[in-house]
């Protein structure tokens, strides 16, 4: 790299060319007082503080702004600098309110720093000083508040939003002394486009912008947030116990920039009252799941022996009577890869079943199996960083900006600054559809039909990777002609997408020097889910996109250790690493390192275990920090099973709607209490760290499944976490190199096979995991459950960004309830219309299994035809509705495709005891032909008098009459 | 002297083509594409040292020499005619009376940077303007002169006017690109120059109206002809506008380097009611002001900035002895504090200050170390922001309260201002 040597104040200083002469005076260590710039943010040079003189250039150049030549010579300090610096300053705070001694910010605030250095006189401070501007505070969101007197428009929120966050939702207004910095139309922050980062709260220099409750942390623990895949480190600020503060540590390289709002305002869920503290047992006599009121009140505490010895007990007595494979035992992407190994472990070799799963199996089982045929490997092959390297993102089934915030950010970064071009696939219009080059909306559970499309434009323009497929794939003839039948036309017929639009994606895709595919659920939730993912992987061959920085394949795990969880072999049919439970060599080294014998039967995945419950074949459920009531598909159905179950046994720190459902609740400790390691979706294993100490008596996950594991014959003497890993590196040959004491530098990346290695960023280098990429020929299967005349939506579910999965943690978030409190199913304006639905009407979503009741939001989001939902509502769970079908491999239920229909509720509920509503609801011209009406009643209905139809059927409720009425307008039953 | 640039000023229609073809315009332009090479357009206009109009005096081809000719990137011309500067009106004479010889020099430009799109970016208030720009150009691409292939030469061009929305800053030439281009026009950080990262971030050259009005005739009689007017190194005809205490008030096109006291004297027919001459601000109300003492000096651009001040745009703004000089000195800071972008910390709070103080000051409000207080902080606004617009506020009051500093210590030692009647120029400014 070429360098350039400056001399500052007379010290030599070198330092990378490209630098600014700013970079240059930080790096001989000298300071100079700024208060627009930031290292994250492009040279600005408008608060004309950081001033120099440069021997041989005219004037006083802003060192933030000029580039550094070599041989500089750089004096950071003059009178005359200091006296301009000073003025500037005394102007800057002329009409910026005095209450630094009550102000929360003056401990950390720069401007006062930079006020102290530069030494503003009392005299011209005062003589300047006018009143505040007394513009209204904006308090409109619950996490930050905007005072726009302290602001001295330094511009760094604005660039922040643009530059690193890619939101833009607050800009500069008006001019000179009256510049102001607004959302659009200067609306309240809570209404604009703003996603409540706070990522310009922690950078704002002055009491501008302050989160609404601030409290200054003793000490600050480094670790990973809990939320999503992606891994974001952070501090988290510790005052009295608890946590206070949350900010982005910048160790790990994938979130030097900041963090989303879960991250920053979403950590308060650990000290809930709600936290559990005490073991609970059932009380004596209440069934279980038919309680109503406090559901608390079902239980009654119990001390810690007693309940591990009642678990013990109940779960030995099943394995005498039933054997093990009665028992299944469910693992949590939630808890630590420590954990997690402990608990397959005490599966395995305590109780002696494979039946070990976790809620993978409802995101990316089908990635592990496709990509493990595939590739050989079922994990993110590059990292995150390679999206900044890319010159095409493939966004295909993952609404990146709401459910992987930080990755979402990356990708607007690398399309709005980086030239990346972006081909977004996905059935809604979703942010990043905003700036995409392509938006193929086809229609739901198409994905195969789809990309089988665009690789047969992609052979037929000859741009696909001849040497790739050659030197490092097989089986791509029989492929090749697999995708003959898959013509733009009759694709374009099947997905709804125009001809066009999938040659261009083609196109772009084909064309691209290094390109990426992200996907999610949106891909993987189906009945045809490993297919799709071999498709993907088809299509990345294909292009001969993989093992080359800025490439890749790229599912974005769900859940903050999903990858882990898998890893350590909390999966029915591997042990830690994905070695194999059939293979004889690895059942043999487990038993060995284990000391028992190990079962050889293939377990039953989550999906089935609920089935066999249901059945009866499974008899108790051993459930870790996991909620199946409201993640299963068809809730309904799975609520049965566990209230079928003899025993169920729950560990969580809340009373979740699962842990409801069991005979015993064990308190645990939340990821802030105890120290492990988590595995994000690039596949880094990274330290959390104990901050502070569980509430009440709750213990460390791994410390009850020992504890149960010893009272079960089977002791497991581990002293901390480290020691855990140990072992783990022991067995686990991908996990070999990974020992706690080398994750303090954020983290590495498996495989890392010993000590000496450094991780791998980058997978299938030379070869592919598994020898040879494979093509595998997919072809296009209609979803499980099509719209029919009962059931004309197709509803899809996801996530939205302010709420994470069930919700047992968001809906504990001050910030996070706040922000979305109300539960709601978006639908297409054309379609509310013909329902006659509102906005914010109260509408019931039923299909074949269940229904909900919840609020409409009309959004040209979603297409005419189908309706979306989020799955974290506890008054309206969209998975009481949702399809569970499965994939024949994978076992993943199709949560992404379900037939539903949508009416308005207080109809629905007049309709019940009124055959003619029903009628007329349904087909209203139909309804007057049908009945047989009087005159009377005729006359009333053409004449659209509702008051006389009341007569008739009932007291209908004044939003029925309004419905009423437009009805029988729109439909011109008066002319009938 | 024969008039070049204000020749159809009193033609009757002289806005429609076929009246200006009648007189003389595109002339150039056949000349250029029959006979001359880009190359060849670009040194005759380098030749006769054609410095830029605007105010800066950059000559306009070393501007063009300076362009990125990368040939896989789009090059544009962009013409400033957001004529905002008090006092200066010159521009707009020539889009009202003779839209065809902008026309024909951006054509021209255009064909000797390599560009193929021309933007004019027109004062909002320039309504008149507006329209006659627009049928002008709809009337050359009719005849051939805009569009693709002009008059069969293979060359392909094409002129665009937009229109600003009332902001001073936009006359800056980066704020303008930025503005131009959708965004907030705001100025850029220098550098890069426009030369290199202009409009839409490819390289663009700016030239102000008078400039381009230049090009067809320098281009038809030579650089020599252009060189046999004005001065050394200041050279050709310059448009002068006069206002204030004068007796005919206008715009006068005279040889560069005519004094400031014949524009005033003979031009302007002298102050009018038999008052004497107290400052004149020369160069539009970013110059520096000159006292009755200093007008007998040359109105181009080394002979001006030799004496103190410049000839920015050439706005000569003429006050007599009746002129309260705190007044007049407030009301040209109230128009930097109205139009100061906000951007950089010393401009957008310090002409306001600056303002207040001098209102202090008028309304005899004033306490003793104001004055002072101002000056410092003119002295810290100088040279220290992104673009030149605080510099421009800092000349003219700087120069007004040091050349007539008696008359504001007597306004705050009167406590109040001694010209009684308080006369506003405009009542729009903020206090």
């Amino acid at each position: 790299m070429k360098t350039v040597t400056l001399t500052i104040d007379g010290r030599k200083v070198t330092l990378a060319k490209g630098s600014t002469v700013l970079d240059a005076i930080r790096a001989a260590g000298v300071y100079v007082p700024t208060l627009c710039n930031d290292d994250d943010l492009k040279p600005y040079g408008a608060c004309r503080l950081c001033i120099v003189q440069i021997e041989g250039m005219r004037g006083l150049p802003t060192s933030c702004t000029t580039p550094a030549n070599d041989g500089m010579v750089v004096h950071t300090e003059t009178e005359e600098i200091r006296r301009i610096r000073r003025i500037i300053i005394e102007l800057a705070i002329a009409n910026h309110p005095s209450d630094c001694l009550v102000c929360d910010k003056s401990q950390m605030c720069e401007l006062l720093n930079v006020a102290r250095y530069v030494g503003v006189s009392a005299d011209s401070a005062q003589r300047m000083r006018r009143g505040t501007l007394d513009l209204p505070v904006d308090s409109s969101n619950p996490a930050f508040d905007f005072d726009p007197n302290k602001c001295i428009l330094c511009g760094k929120c604005v660039r922040i939003c643009d530059e690193i966050t890619g939101t833009c939702a607050i800009d500069f207004a008006y001019r000179g002394t009256k510049t102001l910095v607004s959302t659009f139309g200067a609306g309240p922050l809570a209404l604009s486009a703003c996603r409540k980062c706070g990522e310009c709260v922690e950078r704002c220099p002055t009491g501008a912008l302050m989160p609404k409750h601030v409290m200054l942390p003793q000490r600050e623990v480094e670790t990973i947030c809990p939320y999503c895949g992606v891994g974001c480190s952070i501090f988290l600020g510790v005052r009295n116990g608890s946590i206070v503060r949350a900010r982005a540590s910048n160790k790990n390289g994938i979130n030097q920039e900041g963090l989303c709002v879960k991250g920053r305002y979403g950590l308060d869920f650990v000290g809930h009252p709600d936290r559990l503290t005490h073991p609970l047992i059932r009380k004596e006599g209440v069934p279980r799941g038919v309680g109503k009121g406090d559901p608390a009140k079902a239980f009654r505490e119990a001390s810690w022996d007693e309940a591990l010895d009642y678990v013990a007990q109940k779960l030995g007595g099943i394995r005498e009577r039933n054997g093990a494979d009665a028992i299944g035992i469910v693992s949590s992407a939630k808890c630590t890869n420590e954990e997690n190994y402990v608990l397959q472990k005490f599966a395995r070799a305590a109780i002696g079943t494979n039946n070990v799963d976790h809620c993978a199996r409802l995101c990316h089982a089908s990635t592990v199996s496709a990509a493990l045929a595939a590739f050989g490997s079922g994990a993110m092959s590059n990292s995150i960083s390679d999206i900044d390297h890319a010159d095409v993102l493939f966004v295909i089934g993952s609404n990146t900006t709401e459910c992987h915030p930080i990755i979402g950010r990356r990708i607007k970064r690398a399309v709005k600054f980086h030239g990346a071009k972006l081909i977004v696939g996905d059935p809604r219009s979703i942010e990043l559809c905003d700036m995409a080059a392509v938006h193929l909306n086809h229609f739901p559970g198409t994905d195969v039909a789809l990309l089988n499309a665009m690789m047969r434009e992609i052979i037929r323009q000859n741009l696909h990777d001849k040497k790739f497929i050659a030197e490092r794939c097989e089986d791509f003839e029989p492929f090749r002609k697999s995708l003959e039948r898959y013509t733009l036309e009759s694709v374009s017929q099947v997905t709804g997408v125009d001809e066009e639009k999938i040659r261009h994606a083609a196109e772009l895709f084909g064309k691209a020097k290094r390109g990426i595919v992200l996907y999610g659920m949106g891909i993987t939730q189906h009945t045809t889910g490993t297919d799709n993912v071999k498709a993907v992987a088809n299509l990345l061959m294909l292009t001969g996109n993989l093992g080359r920085r800025g490439t890749g394949f790229a599912p974005l795990r769900g859940q903050n250790n999903v990858q882990g969880s898998c890893d350590m072999g909390a999966l029915p049919n591997v042990f830690p690493g994905y070695q194999a439970t059939e293979n004889l060599q690895a059942r043999a080294k487990f038993e060995q390192a284990w000391g028992r014998k190990l079962s050889a039967r293939p377990g039953l995945t989550l999906t089935e275990m609920f089935q066999a419950a249901h059945d009866g074949r499974l008899k108790a459920m051993y459930v870790m920090g996991e909620n199946p009531m409201l993640s299963e598909p068809d809730a309904e159905h799975a609520k049965e099973a566990l209230a079928m179950l003899e025993f169920l046994a729950v560990q969580d720190v809340f009373l979740t709607q699962t842990a409801q459902m069991a005979d015993v609740v064990l308190p645990a400790a939340s990821f802030a209490e105890k120290d492990g390691t988590f595995t994000n979706t690039e596949r880094r294993v990274q330290l959390v760290r104990k901050a502070i100490d569980p509430p009440g008596e709750a213990r460390t996950d791994w410390e009850i499944t020992a504890s149960i594991s010893a009272r079960l014959g089977y002791p497991m003497n581990y002293n901390s976490s480290s020691e855990i890993m140990e072992e783990i590196a022991k067995l686990t040959p991908i996990y070999g190199g990974i020992h706690h004491d080398r994750l303090e530098k954020g983290g590495l990346q498996w495989p890392c096979k010993s000590r000496k290695e450094r991780g791998a960023s980058i997978l299938h280098k030379d070869q592919f995991t598994r020898g040879r990429g494979k093509f595998h020929v997919v072809h296009d299967i209609p979803p499980a459950e099509l719209p029919s005349r009962s059931y004309p939506f197709v509803l899809t579910t996801g996530r939205i960004l302010e709420h994470w999965h069930t919700g047992s943690m968001s809906h504990r978030s001050r910030v996070l309830e706040a922000l979305a409190s109300e539960s709601s199913v978006e639908i297409n304006p054309a379609d509310a219309s013909e329902l006659g639905i509102e906005q914010g009407d109260l509408v019931s979503i039923s299909s074949r299994r269940g229904k909900v009741e919840t609020k409409a939001r009309k959004t040209r989001r979603v297409n005419p035809g189908q309706a979306f939902m989020a799955f974290h509502w506890w008054d309206a769970p969209a998975n009481l509705l949702t399809n569970p079908a499965l994939d024949p491999v994978a076992k993943i239920p199709e949560f992404k495709v379900s037939s539903v229909r949508a009416i308005l509720a207080v109809l629905e509920r007049a309709a019940e005891d009124n055959a003619f509503l029903t009628a007329l609801a349904e087909n209203p011209a139909g309804a007057l032909n049908a009945y047989d009406l009087t005159p009377e009643h005729r006359a009333a209905l053409a004449s659209g008098d509702v008051e006389a139809l009341e007569k008739w059927v009932g007291p209908l409720e004044d939003r029925l009459k309004t419905w009423l009425k437009l009805r029988l307008k729109r439909e011109k039953i008066s002319e009938g | 002297m024969e008039p070049v640039l204000l020749a159809k000023r009193h033609i009757e229609n002289s806005t429609d083509i076929n009246i200006a073809i009648g007189e003389g315009a595109y002339k150039a332009l056949q000349k250029v594409l029959t006979a001359m090479s880009p190359p060849q357009v670009h040194k005759e206009v380098m030749d006769a040292v054609l410095r830029g109009r605007g105010g800066a005096g950059f000559p306009a081809g070393l501007k063009w020499k300076f362009l990125d000719k990368n040939p896989k990137r789009t090059r544009y011309l962009c013409c400033n005619a957001d004529e905002s500067e008090p006092g200066t009106f010159k521009d707009r004479v020539i889009m009202e009376t003779d839209p065809h010889m902008l026309i024909e020099g951006m054509i021209i430009a255009c064909y000797a940077i390599d560009a193929h799109a021309g933007y004019i970016f027109l004062r909002g208030e320039y309504a008149n303007s507006f329209r006659i720009l627009t049928k002008a150009i709809a009337q050359a691409r009719e005849h051939g002169f805009l569009g693709d292939n002009v008059l069969g030469s293979g060359f392909n061009v094409n002129i665009h006017v937009h229109v600003g929305a009332g902001a001073y800053i936009c006359g800056e030439e980066l704020a303008m690109l930025e503005s131009l281009g959708g965004a907030r026009g705001w100025p850029r950080l220098k550098p890069p120059y426009a030369a290199t990262r202009g409009l839409f971030y490819e390289p663009t050259v700016v030239n102000n109206v008078e400039t381009l009005a230049c090009v067809p005739h320098i281009v038809l009689r030579g650089a020599d002809w252009f060189k046999g007017m004005g001065s050394e190194n200041n050279y050709g005809p310059k448009l002068y506008c006069l206002s204030g205490h004068v007796n005919k008030p206008g715009v006068y096109e005279l040889p560069m380097g005519t004094t400031l006291k014949q524009l005033i004297d003979q031009s302007g027919g002298g102050i009018p009611n038999g008052r004497k001459l107290k400052a004149v601000l020369p160069g539009g109300s970013s110059s520096a002001a000159l006292t009755a003492e200093e007008v007998d000096v040359p109105m181009d651009f080394d002979s001006m900035s030799k004496a103190g001040s410049m000839l920015g745009s050439a706005g000569i703004i003429v006050m007599d002895d009746s002129t309260c000089m705190v007044n007049a000195c407030w009301n040209v800071a109230r128009f930097y504090a109205h139009e100061s972008c906000g951007q950089c910390t010393p401009c957008r709070e310090g002409t306001n200050w600056v303002a207040r103080i001098l209102g202090r000051i008028e309304r005899g409000q004033g306490e003793p170390g104001d004055i002072d207080m101002a000056l410092t902080i003119c002295d810290n606004m100088l040279g220290q922001t992104i673009c030149a617009l605080a510099d421009g506020a800092v000349f003219p009051i700087r120069s007004i309260i040091q050349k007539f500093r008696a008359e504001f210590e007597r306004h705050v030692r009167d406590g109040a201002c001694p010209f009684g009647a308080k006369r506003k120029w405009y009542s729009v400014l903020p206090e």
